[in-house]
């Protein structure tokens, strides 16, 4: 194998946090109960010096390493910026929360530290082995994050619901790719790209689309994969139900960028196909499925389901535009669903749970401020502008109109109105009814102003929305 | 100087307002939040009439312009595109006239959160003027959804019972047509290059796309005028809006459906209007025939209004598209801009008097909590001079001649019996109908004996009372008595509209 040191400069982002991770784990060992905010801090400083790791060593044209199983490119960068931002928003948000109920402070930590390093090399990979790596190592620690709170009953059963479905579904993907490799005789995205169009009609490379898709989609969690999506967001811990929520969607995006454009463009024909099944079902289940929840932490589940339908059509288009749609539509939905699970743990504290939609009943009484904050994040998931998601929405669109795929930018339209129904009635509980709870938030002033800048930043990034998406537009793959 | 960030004042001064409001804090503050309030909403008022005064006649030019690029969606630049026409420039002065009326009619009645109230109204204000001046399809459509969303905050919050149910009916109802016009407004984008509205008024579209394009403008601008059959929102959210809601959402919003046919429909799908303007003119007979007897039968008075209020609509979408009968008829288009200027000045018409009629049943509901017929009788015993004030809105609701009512009504129904008879006809039912179940209700409220103690106990308008009252009397006796200001405003715009709508602008042979 030919060995470079020039190449692991490519790769010093993720050797940095892999030793920082280790370094916090070890860090962890010694730390004692009271000073546990050490591990805190020093996670923190591993995510800062990450991101500034990876803006320094950010270069203009892609570049490959180690014998072409790893990428740098821009599309790699942003994304990896936007994980580690929200990161970092991650553990500001779950800190207390975490201190409080004596849920594992420290391994919560490292396991988001290592998860955060799968996800890196999951952007990274252009391998099919190396998109397996990012992926077991991204899964592995979620799932045993879902567990972390081990004496609760719904904790435990969905991280087994989680790992034995995500083990099935690395199953399925190993075996798609599997195929891919026996006909196209290599595990090199660029290669395949290269060699999948001359076995385009071969059913053994179909079949393999299939399997590799079905993988996918279950990491995206679009339906009928998706039956794993609510059960784990509400069994776990709303810090975990909050990193699992918004970092993890990225790079499922990136692994469907990789496999499907970087890979499989050749297929297009085959797999537009597929996924306009995916997207249509993930809409029409996630938001009709919504309406009926009662348990906030379920139906922002099912609120995702629907939007990853709608990311998913961005990139069913084709084109470079659709894919940067798909990419700001994922980067801001990521935001978005930080500040919503980050408004959950806003309003619990020990011994409370604001799990029931109806905590957020009269929210707008106890505080005008958060209330104005949870309706930016409301109407921005609904898409109504001028927020940000309305933003997104409409390049979504905007691109399947370009593609003369009308019809279904008139479906997607459809679902969303049905999708506002219930993003209305979190709105009309914040702030039609009256407060139950009567008790003032208890926060540390780092999470009101982080949830504040938030909501700001959904708002003002929708009256200038083209700062994030021309830079999506500039790293797609033309 | 001042022209060429006129209209940005006007949007974004009550927007900014709205937040410094906001942030005089709690109940505590209410009357800081009022005076606030009210300060800029006459600041707006003023710079509308300053924009009145340095207004052009007589060109169909769009006026203080801004152009400045706003952002890139992949290859179509959107503006920051503002102007005013002739038809925009009477509706934003009703939008800031309107705004001023609604904070002083809450002056003392919304106890509850004020600060929020007195925001939404003044949020509501920005973002309706950015609907009335955006040349934008973008700008357009955000200020346009925008808007929903501090109407479905003050329906919610300070609405009436079913608040909840009507509020959500409102936004879903609304959002539902809009969302149709999105992907329209994305189709035309996408195949002229471009978002600029007026570059879609002169773009040559198919009669296919034509028709589709239509069909979408329609179930947005049908929504919200709002046209029968898709008009049952509106009875709804005006019995449980509270008066400042139901002010806003009669007087403005309902004309922002009517505005969207005339800088939407008609001149970017002139063909498609053509051809389905007679079904286009069977819903507004419908909603004008029907809905009138549906108003007569209300017990409650808000929403007899509110079936009023759609009935008056209906004059105004039949005007606008009477336009090619009367042109086929007569040959040339002075006909036509008369239905169309007629209906103009039954939307600003209709935009003071049921504004007025709502406040009216306001200063009642505030003290007798309640808006049902059978609970009142002989109120002009107790209150006599709100009852003239209320009888004076009731004979301009049904079209009495002096009044502005009568104005716009009249040129409809003239220029319609140039399209045909028999439209005449039926639209002329309109005034035995509104004169039916405007002064029947009348009667049983106002007139009569004391009906019960309740009755006997309330006291007369206060001076607030009657200066609001008094504000919206003089303007609805002003344009009865001497429309010609209001005419003169949009002659130009419309005659080039009607120039532009009745010439076909297919491809030839496409």
């Amino acid at each position: 194998m030919h060995f470079d040191l020039n190449q692991l400069s490519l790769a010093l982002p993720e050797i940095l946090l892999l030793s920082m991770a280790c370094v916090v784990l070890i860090a962890d060992l010694f730390v004692t109960e009271r000073s546990r905010g050490a591990t805190y801090i020093l996670a923190q400083i591993t995510l800062v010096a990450v991101f500034l790791m990876v803006l320094a060593t950010a270069i203009d044209k892609p570049q490959l390493a180690f014998s072409h199983t790893f990428i740098r490119d821009g599309l790699g960068d942003l994304l990896k910026l936007f994980v580690l931002g929200i990161g970092f928003m991650v553990f500001l948000y779950s800190k207390d929360y975490l201190k409080s109920r004596d849920v594992c402070f420290g391994e919560f930590h490292v396991l988001a530290l290592f998860g955060i390093l799968g996800m890196m090399i999951l952007i990274s990979a252009n391998n099919l082995l190396t998109i397996y790596l990012g992926l077991e190592l991204l899964s592995l620690c979620l799932y045993a994050m879902v567990a972390l709170q081990r004496d609760s009953i719904l904790a435990s059963e969905s991280a087994i619901k989680y790992f034995i479905l995500g083990a099935i579904a690395s199953g399925m993907l190993l075996y798609g790719m599997s195929m891919i490799y026996g006909m196209t005789g290599s595990l090199d995205l660029t290669v395949i790209n290269q060699n999948v169009v001359q076995h385009k009609t071969d059913m053994v490379l179909i079949f393999g689309l299939v399997f590799v898709m079905v993988g996918v989609a279950f990491k995206l969690g679009a339906v009928p994969f998706h039956m794993w999506v609510p059960d784990v967001y509400q069994g776990s811990p709303t810090a975990v139900t909050l990193f699992l929520g918004t970092a993890p969607k990225i790079a499922a995006f990136a692994m469907l960028m990789r496999l499907l454009v970087y890979g499989l463009m050749g297929l297009y024909a085959e797999w537009r196909d597929i996924l306009i099944v995916l997207a249509v079902a993930s809409m029409a289940i996630g938001n009709i499925v919504a309406i009926s929840q009662t348990n906030i932490k379920r139906m922002l589940a099912y609120s995702t389901i629907s939007h990853v339908g709608f990311l998913i059509l961005g990139v069913l288009s084709g084109t470079a535009a659709g894919f940067a749609s798909a990419m700001f539509y994922t980067l801001t939905y990521a935001v978005m669903a930080l500040g919503a699970f980050g408004m959950i743990i806003l309003l619990s504290r020990f011994g409370y749970e604001a799990e029931h939609i109806d905590s957020f009943k009269g929210l707008n009484q106890r505080s005008s401020w958060f209330a104005f904050v949870m309706l930016v994040l409301m109407f921005s998931l609904a898409g109504v502008p001028p927020f940000i998601g309305f933003w997104a929405k409409l390049n979504v669109l905007m691109a399947l109109v370009s593609v003369n795929l009308t019809w279904l930018a008139i479906v997607a339209v459809v679902f969303s109105i049905i999708g506002a129904f219930y993003y209305l009635r979190i709105i009309k509980l914040m702030y039609f009814d009256t407060a139950q709870d009567s008790q003032s938030l208890e926060c540390h002033t780092g999470m009101r102003v982080a949830m504040s800048l938030n909501g700001l930043a959904i708002l003002l990034l929708g009256f200038k929305p083209d700062l994030l998406l021309a830079l999506c537009l500039q790293v797609v793959p033309g | 100087m001042l022209d060429n960030y006129l209209l940005s004042l006007l949007i974004w001064l009550p927007i900014v307002g709205g937040m410094l409001v906001l942030a005089t804090g709690g109940d505590k503050n209410s009357s800081e939040a009022r005076v606030l309030a009210l300060v800029i909403s006459l600041v707006i008022l003023i710079l509308s009439v300053l924009l009145y005064h340095k207004f052009t006649l007589g060109t169909a030019q769009m006026q203080f312009v801004e152009h400045h690029a706003w952002f890139k969606l992949g290859s179509l630049q959107a503006f920051y595109y503002l102007g005013v026409d002739g038809i925009s420039l009477p509706l934003i002065m009703l939008t800031a006239f309107i705004t001023v009326i609604v904070v002083i009619a809450g002056w003392e009645v919304i106890q509850y959160k004020t600060a929020q109230y007195m925001a939404a109204f003044l949020f509501m204000e920005g973002l309706m003027i950015g609907v009335f001046c955006a040349l934008d399809a973008a700008l357009f459509y955000v200020f346009w959804e925008a808007m929903l969303i501090p109407m479905f905050i003050v329906i919610g919050m300070w609405g009436g019972a079913r608040r909840v149910y009507a509020t959500i009916k409102f936004f879903l109802y609304t959002f539902f047509g809009s969302v149709f016009m999105l992907v329209a407004l994305l189709y035309l984008a996408f195949h002229i290059g471009s978002f600029d509205i007026l570059q879609m008024h002169a773009a040559k579209i198919g009669m296919t796309a034509q028709l589709w394009i239509f069909i979408a403008f329609l179930l947005a601008f049908a929504v919200k005028v709002p046209m029968w059959p898709v008009h049952t929102w509106l009875p709804d959210a005006h019995v449980e809006a509270p008066t400042g809601g139901s002010v806003v959402l009669a007087a403005i919003m309902l004309k922002l459906g009517a505005y969207g046919f005339l800088r939407f429909s008609l001149p970017i799908t002139p063909d498609a209007s053509h051809t389905l303007a007679g079904l286009m003119i069977l819903l507004s007979l419908i909603a004008v025939v029907y809905i009138g007897f549906v108003a007569l039968v209300q017990q409650d008075m808000k929403k007899l209004i509110a079936y009023s209020s759609i009935s008056h609509m209906g004059f105004v979408t039949l005007g606008f598209f009477i336009i090619w009968s009367i042109a086929a008829n007569q040959g040339n288009y002075t006909g036509a801009v008369m239905g169309i200027e007629g209906a103009i000045v039954q939307m600003v018409s209709h935009g003071f008097i049921s504004g007025a009629m709502f406040l009216c049943v306001g200063v009642m509901y505030d003290r007798m909590h309640s808006r049902m017929i059978k609970d009142y009788g002989g109120v002009v015993n107790t209150m006599p001079s709100f009852a003239a004030f209320a009888v004076l809105f009731a004979m301009a609701n049904a079209g009495l001649p002096g009044t502005s009512g009568f104005v716009g009504e009249f040129m409809v129904i003239l220029s319609s019996f140039k399209a045909n008879f028999w439209f005449a006809f039926l639209a002329a039912t309109t005034l035995i109908l509104g004169a039916g179940y405007t002064l029947w209700m009348v009667k049983r409220v106002i007139f009569g004996a004391v009906a019960n103690d309740n009755v006997a106990k309330l006291t007369d308008i206060n001076r607030r009372e009657f200066f609001f009252l008094g504000l919206l009397a003089i303007m609805v006796l002003a344009f009865g008595l001497y429309p010609a200001p209001l005419l003169n405003v949009m002659d130009a715009s419309v005659s080039n509209l009607v120039e532009h709508v009745i010439h076909s602008k297919l491809i030839p042979g496409g």
